[in-house]
Parts: structure tokens; C-alpha cells; sequence
């Protein structure tokens, strides 16, 4: 994908992690998608929260398909390792990747048409395993860089530039997700990064898959009246239905909460997440409730929004395989080749 | 009273003695036990010292379908299928037309006289033995299953006697067989002695085909070559396995599957040190093997032909990105869905160039089972080395039948050949890191894995890139890239394994063969030789091709080239790749979908030799 190198500056006065990085070393090649576009405010969200998180750059693993989100990956963390596969097929690489390493963070960039169209088999098949990762589909109901067709995400009525209504039904990230197995599910908006960055930092520590769905509004070819995945529409019709605030292990309590209004949830490694419900009838841990709000409250034209549904206990891939916790690309050869001896006494069998 | 055989004329027209070199044919109905009954058989006459080759001949189906299971008693170890047939054990009334005319003349048709035998499909030549082995069977056993069952071991007794077999090696099979059942021996001794009993009583055992004691198998296995290539994955030190279920390929990774549960699962924990994946269609399995790959693990996919067609777009993904991958493509018949229970060589010139733009691919052809296992160590050692994918194409006949082989070695000092990788500590060394670095002229250049080293992070992208891994649309650079892979696709033709030469000064023609075809060839030449008609040889084990197979070429007046394609697709890929004469390659093609046979080839060859003579 096509990127230009930023230029280095230095502000000594720039705030620094606890690994002596600034959010500068967060960041990646110069965006080349056009101004405005939603996917360049995830870019910066991503950049804040692995910066606050303090993840070491190198032992993150950026992954994408094809289309303009999946260009995303050059633009942060350029001291990652990253790989920009096949149209639709991120979530095999991820698959293979984490089961040879373990213990590497994974994060995959997709669009609504690498996602739901082209891959919305291996889109499927990932959740269903329950592949640890954070995957994030940068939604904006339309092809960029074939100009302007609608994708499967486009809802039915919603109008192309031309002034053409979609008559297909949409296929909804969240609601395939919470079908399909997928762990931590949330939806969210490319310019509401006070959202954003802790669904991002919280879908991160989460261990199985994490799916984020970000409206982000395609600035050329969707973002006129008519259209349900503009900026104004989803302004207008966005309802966040749970507030989650993500506190990373070890990290003091800052925020004061209303007892009984927030429910904590600590994860795996320790970090935990505030849930805030701000629709008193939304609950997050129910998958089929979860699925019969977001339903009913699309047919009504909102956009729900926030940590839909989680479930912290379902096993990842690799429990469910029974791997061994030492990722598999480092165990030793002797441990791998059973060795001659062994060799010439299974072929008894084949006498 | 022993009771006279149908046709009195067939049993005055008795060959003579055929000791150890006969073919037993059984047809059987898919779904009947009948495989069992018959790998009893074949493993009998092996334990007995003598050389045997056995291939199934089954549909695509799970109950009901015609299967044919043919067994070749070889004293001088000829793993091809002969093309005749000696003795038919037909179990199958709706093929009895086709099964009774298959047999030789002079030979022997064994079938259920439960019923009576149409009399108009009784020939003269052959000698019907009629045993009711379901009225018998009806008798002794209670239920519907076991009667099934054992109407088939009943033949195998029968069989005992007739071919003069050691009815001490069955038992100590079914003993070994139901090892963890062992009420299940007594039952299936009392029919293989009905069967014997019945035989000795009423015909004149043993008939003049039969088995005599050798004793040339005793460092030999009975293997088929899925399991050998599973095996071979397993000690080469995979770790990730993907795939979709595909016939004839998916035995590969049960087999996979089966050694690694044995050996690298920890009985206690039951942690595993691999992990399987079922993808859920081969674009997934491919995308799978590349990211472990990518990650430093050793991985790999099996599929035949279709999977093949729907990996291209990754192939030339891991080809440009310069990732390894090992491809096992248990070759099936095309196009198509095709047949496939049926074997074929058919996916040459595919593999060899799959994906769009320039691609090109190194590819193994294992001759057999053994070699599926030494092939497929060293197809991920090129796999790394060379860093791209490597494909080894099998084919049915190798993959799923069970060839005998002599026992396979290994030497414990072997490494993992883990090609041009980067450590922490190297990467630390280094100022700057650029992937696509030729440094030493081979074409291959160093690589980083994730997670290592900072200084090793690197953006892998099929996109046009430059020799330091940036994106470009510059020609020059995009180029110098192109053109280094061309480089590297040099250095892959002088690490491939090299082909094997079997020849002698002064012979002016030749033949070239490759993969399952080579044992039928060698056959065939042994018998050419017999005639008069001397041949060098070549087997091709590898594309791209190295300096000798050029040489061997152009250094005789004819070359047939045996192949089991349609198409002559190594004539192709001979002619696209090296500087030879087309006009003299002379393909002899065997496609139908059965295994290659040696008469096809010396028919074939003397034709065109004496044509030639004639001119």
C-alpha cells in the first residue's frame, strides 16, 4: 500500500511510557487516504491506546486484507511487524500466526467489504474459534477504492452518491459476531475516540476475539444526505448503550463510580474493565437479549453502540487445541522429532 | 466328495505352476468390511516372505458402490499393477459380468454359490469354484452385521487353502489386529476355517497359482504414502498443520495427527506441541500455513487438485512475499471435480507456475511411499531455505494405497535446515534491517521473524515493493525484485533433489518418468531389455529442473516421456524450461485414471521402436 514516510521531529518535552517511548514512536507512515476519513481517527486512537498501554512495538503484529482500511496498517506502529495479505483473508494469517506464536498481540484491520463480503467466511471461522485477537472492521458501507459501490454492511434504503437506495439487507458485523461465537463484541464511531480508546485497549486484553465494528464514514463517496453511514446520521443516531472504561493490571483506581451502576470485569492478565450501563435495559452478558436490542433498535434507525456483548470465559483456539503454553515456532527440535529408535519401532506396526 | 469344477475344460486347460507371480482380484460391495478381510490377505502373503503390491479400486461413495481391491504377488517385487488377473474372488453379484470377463485365461473365478451363477457368464476358459458362503455363514452366525463380516473372512480362508497360504500367520494378524478385542480372534478363526475346511473338502487345494515361503520382506513395511508423508512431517518438525478434508489427501493429516497424539501430545496434561487445523475451505488452509510461516513455524497443508485451484491466489502471495510454505497435492483426476477416487498426474504444469503474474514453483515428485517421507523432510527444509512455497505432488495411487517399501531410516543428527533467519542476536548487530537484501548473490535473503527484535520489524506486503521492503511502483525497482527471484529460482535448481539415472554407454533412446509411474516404468524396461530393446532412464524428481536432466536429454536420439496426464504436461514444462529438442520427446500417455501398468509402456515403446526400425 502507498505511504509516505513522515518527517522526524523532535519535542523534547513529548510524554513518555514506562518503556521510555513517546506516542510519536507509536506511530506510523504518513496517511495517504483523503482528508477527513474516519479510518485516520482510528489510526489515532489505536496509536493512543497502544501507547498508553505501553506495548512494546515489536511484539505487536499488524494484519490486513485489501481495500482502504487494510492500507491503515502502515500508518501506525511502523516498529511493528505487519503483514498485508489477500483480499478477505486476514483471518487465516492470524489464525496461522497465533497458533505457531501464542504470545504476540495481534491486531487485524478489515473493512466492511473484506469482511463481509469477500471474507465473510474467514471472518466466521475466526470468531468460531475464538482466535485471540483484537479485529477491527473500519465500517463505511461502500467500496473506496473502486469508487463508490455499496458493501454488504450499506443498510436498505441508504442512497449512494448518485442518488441510487441499496435494496439489499445488510449484513450487521455485530449481530454475525455475537452469532458466531465471537467473545467481546463492540461497536463504535471513528470521531468518538473518548469511546474508542478503551473499547480498543479492553478488546486488546480480552483473550479470545475481540470484534470492534467502527462506523467510519467514507468522506468520498458516503458522506452525503442520504447516506446511513455518514458523519450526520451517525451523529444523529448513535446510541451507546454501555460505557466501558478499561484500567490495565496494576494500575490504581482513579475514576470514582456510583456503586451499582457499574459492573467490573477483570480479565485474563489482570487489567479490568468498568461497564457502565447507560440503557438500564441493555445486558451485555446475554447473547440472545444482546441480539433482540440491537435488532429492534436498528429497525428503528439507532446505531447501538458501546461494549455489546462479552464473555471473559470462553475458551481461546489454543486452550481448546490444548497447546502448549511455549509457542510452538519456539519449542526445541528435540522435543518435535520423536528421534530413529522411535521411528523403527512404530514401523512394527506396518508389517 | 470333492465337488467338480463348473467348467471341466477350463480345469484340463490348467496353466501350469505359477509360484509367487499372480494377481488376486476381490469384488467386493463399498461399505462391507471387505477392506479388512482383504489387507488380511495381502499382509498374510507379505508376512510370508513374499512380495506383494496392493491397490484399491473404490468410488466416491460410502456404502453400496462396486470396489475392487487387487493384490499382486511379485516374487521379483514389482510394485505396478500387472493388467492381468488370476485369480477374482468375485463377492459382487452386480459385477460378475465385468468381473468374470476380466479374468485370464487359464485362471480361477471364486464366487458365493449361495445363489446359482448365471450360466451364461461362465466361461470355458476359467475355472468357477462356488462356495456358499452365505449359507454357511447364515448358519453359524446370529446377526445380520457379523454374517456381513464374516461371509468376507470365510474367503479369506477359503483362500488359505486354495494359495497354499500359513493359516498360523491369519491367527497371529487377527490376534494382533484385535489385540485390545480379543474375544473377536475365536470368531473370526471359526470362519476363517469354514472357509478352509470347505475349500480343502471340495475342490483340489492348493490350486498350481499359489505362495510359497520367500524371505525378502523382512526389512520391508507395508505403508501407504499419505501416512509416510504424515510421518515425514512429523520428524521434519512441523508444527502446524491446515487443511480441508479433500479425498485422497486427507489421510495425510489423520496420519499427521495420529503420530503427533502419540508422540508430542504429554499423556498427563494432554498438552499438545502442534496444533491442527480444519480450515473451513482451502484459501483458509493456505492463508493458515503462511501466517505460521511468516511466524517461524514449520507448517504445512495437504489437498489435491481443486484445493490447489483455490490456494493461487495465496501461492503467488507467499512467492512474492518470499514466506514458506509446503504444499502436499495428492493428485487426483481433473479437471473438475473429475473422479476422485481415481489417480492421475494431472496437476504438473498448475503447481508448477500456480497463481497470475510470474510465478514459479518448486515442486517434489515422490516415486513412492518411502520416498513421501524422505521428500517431505525435505521439502520444508527447501521450503526455508529457499523461502517460498514448495509443492510435493503424490498422487492417489501413492497416497492411498499400500506399498511395500523397505523400512524407513532416520540419522538423529539431522537439523532443521531453518534458511537465512535473523536472531535477536544478529538483528541486534546490524544497523538497519532492509528483507529483500541479496547479500551473498544466491537470491535469497535474510529474513526476521515477529516478536524477535526490534530492529527486525518489518511490513510484509504482495504489493510492488523494493529491495529494502518499501512500497513501490517504480519499474526499475519493482524489477531488480522480480528479477532476484529469478535468481533464487537458479539456486532452487541446484539444492532440489537430483534426478535418478539408470544408464548404460551406448544406448541411443531413453525414457523419462516421474512419480508413481516410475514402477511400472522399471518394469517395463526390465521387459524391453528381455526383448532386446535397450533404454536408459531418467526419473525427474524436482522442478526446476537440474543441469543433468538437459544433458540427459540431449545426449540421446529419442526420449519417451511417461506421464499420466492427457496433456504431456512434463513435455511441457521440459520444453518451457530447458534449451532441449521438443521433437524429441515422445510422450506415452496413461490418463484414464487407473494406475499406470508396465505392458502399456512396453506396447507402447516397442511400437514406436519398431516403427522407427521400419521406416
Amino acid at each position: 500500500m502507498s505511504y509516505i514516510s513522515k518527517p522526524v521531529a523532535r519535542h523534547p518535552g513529548q510524554k513518555k511510557n514506562s518503556l521510555g517511548l513517546t506516542a510519536r514512536d507509536y506511530e506510523g507512515g504518513m496517511s495517504t487516504l483523503c482528508a477527513g476519513c474516519g479510518h485516520d481517527s482510528i489510526t489515532a486512537a489505536l496509536i493512543q491506546a497502544f501507547f498508553e498501554l505501553e506495548v512494546p512495538p515489536h511484539r505487536v503484529a499488524k494484519l490486513s486484507g485489501i481495500g482502504c482500511s487494510s492500507k491503515t496498517p502502515a500508518y501506525f506502529l511502523s516498529a511493528s511487524h505487519g503483514l498485508n495479505s489477500v483480499h478477505g483473508r486476514m483471518p487465516s494469517i492470524a489464525t496461522g500466526a497465533n497458533a505457531a506464536c501464542s504470545d504476540l498481540t495481534y491486531v487485524g484491520i478489515s473493512g466492511d467489504g473484506d469482511s463481509l463480503s469477500i471474507g465473510l467466511g474467514q471472518f466466521a471461522h475466526a470468531m468460531r474459534r475464538n482466535l485471540n485477537m483484537l479485529y477491527i472492521i473500519e465500517n463505511n458501507g461502500v467500496y473506496g477504492l473502486t469508487k463508490g459501490q455499496f458493501s454488504a454492511s450499506a443498510d436498505i434504503g441508504s442512497k449512494s452518491k448518485r442518488g441510487v437506495p441499496n435494496r439489499f439487507e445488510p449484513i450487521d458485523p455485530v449481530l454475525t459476531a455475537i452469532a458466531m461465537g465471537g467473545s467481546f463484541v463492540a461497536r463504535s464511531f471513528s470521531g468518538d475516540k473518548q469511546q474508542l480508546v478503551p473499547l480498543i485497549k479492553a478488546g486488546m486484553a480480552h483473550k479470545g476475539f475481540a470484534l470492534l465494528d467502527i462506523i467510519s464514514p467514507c468522506v468520498t463517496f458516503n458522506d452525503h444526505d442520504g447516506s446511513t453511514k455518514s458523519y450526520k446520521y451517525t451523529r444523529d443516531n448513535f446510541t451507546e448503550v454501555t460505557h466501558a472504561d478499561f484500567v490495565p493490571p496494576a494500575q490504581e483506581i482513579t475514576i470514582k463510580y456510583d456503586q451499582g451502576s457499574v459492573q467490573p470485569v477483570t480479565l485474563h492478565d489482570g487489567s479490568r474493565i468498568y461497564l457502565r450501563k447507560i440503557a438500564e435495559d441493555y445486558d451485555p452478558s446475554d447473547r440472545s437479549s444482546a441480539s433482540a436490542y440491537i435488532q429492534s433498535h436498528q429497525e428503528k434507525g439507532e446505531v447501538v453502540t458501546g461494549l455489546l456483548y462479552m464473555n471473559s470465559d470462553a475458551p481461546d483456539m489454543h486452550a481448546t487445541n490444548q497447546t502448549v503454553a511455549t509457542p510452538l515456532r519456539d519449542q526445541d527440535y528435540s522435543v518435535l522429532c520423536p528421534g530413529a529408535d522411535a521411528l523403527k519401532a512404530l514401523q512394527h506396526g506396518y508389517r | 466328495m470333492k465337488q467338480p469344477a463348473i467348467s471341466k475344460q477350463a480345469a484340463n486347460n490348467q496353466m501350469g505352476l505359477q509360484l509367487n507371480d499372480f494377481v488376486i482380484k476381490l469384488a467386493n460391495v463399498n461399505g462391507t468390511g471387505s477392506a479388512s478381510a482383504n489387507g488380511l490377505l495381502s499382509k498374510t502373503i507379505f508376512r510370508m516372505g513374499v512380495p506383494i503390491s496392493a491397490k484399491n479400486f473404490f468410488p466416491s461413495n460410502i456404502q453400496g458402490l462396486p470396489t475392487w481391491y487387487e493384490v499382486r504377488v511379485s516374487k521379483d517385487g514389482y510394485q505396478a499393477r500387472s493388467g492381468r488377473v488370476d485369480v477374482m474372488v468375485a463377492m459382487n453379484a452386480e459385477t460378475y459380468a465385468d468381473d468374470v470377463a476380466e479374468v485370464s485365461a487359464g485362471g480361477y473365478l471364486l464366487y458365493d454359490s449361495s445363489w446359482p451363477m448365471n450360466k451364461e457368464l461362465l466361461r470355458d476358459d476359467v475355472t468357477f469354484l462356488g462356495i456358499p458362503l452365505a449359507k454357511h455363514c447364515a448358519a453359524e452366525f446370529d446377526s445380520a452385521r457379523v454374517r456381513i463380516l464374516m461371509k468376507n473372512v470365510m474367503y479369506v480362508g477359503a483362500l488359505v487353502a486354495l494359495l497354499d497360504l500359513d493359516i498360523a500367520v491369519v491367527e497371529g494378524l487377527l490376534e494382533e489386529q484385535f489385540a485390545a478385542k480379543p474375544k473377536l480372534v475365536p470368531l473370526n478363526m471359526r470362519a476363517v476355517k469354514m472357509g478352509y475346511d470347505y475349500a480343502m473338502e471340495h475342490f483340489n487345494c492348493p490350486l498350481p497359482v499359489r505362495v510359497a515361503r520367500m524371505d525378502v520382506t523382512h526389512n520391508q513395511i507395508m505403508m501407504d504414502g499419505n501416512t509416510a508423508a504424515g510421518l515425514g512431517c512429523m520428524y521434519a518438525g512441523a508444527t502446524v498443520g491446515a487443511w480441508y478434508p479433500i479425498t485422497p489427501s486427507t489421510s495425510l493429516m489423520d496420519a499427521f495427527d495420529g503420530f503427533c497424539q502419540r508422540f508430542r501430545q504429554d499423556p498427563e496434561t494432554g498438552e499438545k506441541h502442534y496444533c491442527v487445523i480444519q480450515a473451513e475451505d482451502e484459501l483458509s488452509a493456505i492463508g493458515m500455513v503462511i501466517g505460521a510461516s511468516w511466524n517461524g513455524a514449520r507448517a504445512f497443508t495437504p489437498t489435491s487438485g481443486p484445493g490447489i485451484s483455490l490456494m493461487s491466489e495465496f501461492i503467488g502471495f507467499a512467492y512474492f512475499t518470499e514466506l514458506p510454505a509446503v504444499l502436499f497435492d495428492v493428485q487426483r483426476v481433473g479437471p473438475s471435480t473429475g473422479m476422485p477416487t481415481r489417480t492421475q498426474q494431472g496437476d504438473v504444469m498448475m503447481c508448477a507456475y500456480a497463481s497470475h503474474g510470474d510465478t514459479k514453483h518448486v515442486c517434489l515428485y515422490p516415486a513412492d511411499p518411502e520416498e513421501c517421507f524422505y521428500l517431505s523432510v525435505k521439502a520444508f527444509d527447501l521450503a526455508e531455505q529457499l523461502q517460498t512455497p514448495v509443492f510435493v505432488l503424490s498422487d492417489l495411487d501413492i497416497g492411498m494405497n499400500e506399498w511395500q517399501c523397505p523400512e524407513l531410516q532416520w540419522d538423529d543428527a539431522y537439523q532443521p535446515n531453518r534458511g537465512k533467519v535473523l536472531d535477536a542476536e544478529a538483528l541486534d548487530k546490524i544497523e538497519r534491517f532492509y528483507r529483500y537484501m541479496d547479500i551473498d548473490g544466491d537470491g535469497i535473503c535474510a529474513r526476521s521473524l515477529p516478536g524477535v527484535h526490534p530492529k527486525g520489524a518489518f511490513f510484509t506486503r504482495g504489493s510492488g515493493h523494493n529491495k529494502y521492503g518499501a512500497y513501490t511502483e517504480d519499474p526499475d525497482q519493482y524489477q531488480e525484485v522480480l528479477d532476484r527471484l529469478t535468481r533464487k529460482f537458479k539456486t532452487a535448481a541446484s539444492v532440489v533433489p537430483e534426478a535418478v539415472i539408470h544408464q548404460q554407454n551406448g544406448v541411443t533412446d531413453a525414457v523419462i518418468a516421474y512419480g508413481s509411474s516410475d514402477c511400472a516404468v522399471r518394469e517395463a524396461l526390465d521387459r524391453l531389455k528381455e526383448q532386446g530393446m535397450h533404454l536408459n532412464y531418467l526419473r525427474i524428481r524436482a522442478f526446476p529442473f537440474g543441469e543433468e536432466v538437459e544433458a540427459f536429454i540431449n545426449a540421446h536420439q529419442g526420449v519417451f516421456v511417461v506421464e499420466q496426464n492427457r496433456d504431456a504436461q512434463m513435455v511441457s514444462l521440459l520444453t518451457l524450461e530447458t534449451g532441449v529438442d521438443k521433437n524429441k520427446l515422445v510422450p506415452l500417455l496413461h490418463y484414464g485414471g487407473f494406475p499406470l501398468y508396465a505392458e502399456f509402456v512396453v506396447n507402447q515403446v516397442s511400437a514406436h521402436l519398431n516403427k522407427r526400425k521400419n521406416a
